[in-house]
């Protein structure tokens, strides 16, 4: 594991579901990883901007339709071992469960951090996989956006 | 690939998140399943009534477009499917399934990101084998086996109920012509009748459950993990 793997471990922005899906990447599936966590960064931004416009509605915010929306980020970010943004979807739930409009701003600002946060380290990560792929004279696609 | 001896239990996953979807399906593929996924309870219905499908219609239906061809050996071993779906909800789907003649001996299994004991009880009690936790692992995989090989196996202890059903497959073996296989098109393979399908794969599975289930040992296979440990540590933090 390198060192900016082990400090994202130790920071709680990546569980041990990361290394499952690092696991599940093998000659068969060379770019599993990048291609799940590309996915996810697509996903992830729609979620965001929905949630971004659903809160700025003036008169009457659908706290239902957060919820949905959160769920979807939530499930997805477990599903790939981002913890902390988990963590952060959940006391946004429970802001929307208690119609707090001024805790769904904060969670939303929170949320937005840590996912900011965790895009710029995971591509780090995979630029520093691919330099070392490279320098073991081994080809991998790189993946843009 | 598409060897007689070697053919593969096939797994249906039904799951409306797509990374949700590639990940059971690379944790299925990683432990030597065919896979096909769906995106909805509806979907896997229609892909299932083309399991059990009768001489009657088999150019009507709606195929999706992972077969190439109509004519093609379509088997299921088990359905693993998500609980929290729009439309029709996992449990929705599972109830169907076990509301079917036809499909009710399919094994089913539920997958949901909330460990809700409820939520567990009332699938279990509904006839689902296994109940996982998300995000499944590959040491949860290891717990389908014993449900597929219940399936495949015509076991003289099963009770009274599928013997009688099963009978018509048990007398009519016959050498299998042609090789079962999901991924490729087999220019034999004709889309049959389900009794029909069973009576080409059961003498082929027989020899390979042992196989499969000496590797799956080799493997490592965890003991039952009890997944219901929290998903989210502790109490939520506040805002």
């Amino acid at each position: 594991m390198n060192r900016l793997l082990s400090f994202l471990f130790h920071q709680g922005v990546l569980d041990e579901q990361f290394l499952q899906l690092q696991q599940l990447q093998d000659e068969t599936s060379p770019n599993f990883v990048s291609e799940v966590v590309n996915i996810y960064f697509h996903q992830s931004e729609k979620l965001l901007r929905n949630l971004r416009s659903l809160l700025m509605e003036r008169e009457l915010m659908d706290y239902k339709k957060m919820g949905i929306d959160l769920n979807q980020l939530m499930g997805s970010s477990s599903s790939i071992g981002a913890k902390r943004v988990t963590n952060v979807c959940v006391a946004f739930r429970v802001a929307t469960e208690q119609n707090n409009r001024a805790g769904c701003f904060r969670a939303l600002e929170m949320l937005e951090h840590e996912y900011c946060y965790l895009k710029n380290k995971l591509h780090e990560l995979f630029q520093i996989e691919q330099q070392r792929a490279l320098a073991a004279g081994v080809r991998y696609p790189v993946q843009n956006e | 690939m598409g060897m007689a001896a070697e053919s593969q239990f096939h797994v249906l996953a039904v799951d409306d998140s797509i990374i949700d979807r590639k990940l059971i399906e690379r944790l299925l593929k990683t432990s030597s399943y065919q896979v096909t996924t769906v995106d909805s309870g509806s979907k896997a219905l229609e892909f299932l009534g083309l399991c059990e499908n009768d001489q009657n219609h088999h150019t009507s239906t709606n195929i999706p477009s992972v077969f190439p061809n109509n004519h093609q050996d379509v088997e299921v071993n088990l359905v693993i499917t998500d609980y929290c779906m729009p439309g029709m909800t996992g449990y929705d789907l599972l109830k169907k399934i076990k509301e079917s003649s036809s499909l009710r001996n399919i094994p089913v299994v539920i997958m949901s990101s909330e460990n809700v004991p409820s939520r567990i009880n009332r699938c279990l009690e509904e006839g689902a084998e296994e109940f996982f936790l998300k995000p499944v692992r590959l040491s949860d995989l290891s717990r389908l086996k014993p449900h597929m090989k219940k399936n495949k196996v015509k076991d003289p202890r099963n009770e009274t109920e599928e013997k009688i059903e099963n009978s018509e497959i048990l007398l009519q073996q016959e050498a299998p012509k042609s090789q079962y296989s999901h991924s490729e098109s087999e220019s034999q393979s004709q889309l049959q009748a389900h009794s029909t399908i069973d009576q080409q794969q059961q003498p082929l599975q027989q020899n390979n459950n042992n196989n499969k289930r000496k590797s799956m040992e080799q493997q490592g296979l965890s003991s039952e993990t009890d997944r219901t440990r929290q998903r989210y540590s502790g109490i939520a933090t506040v805002v």
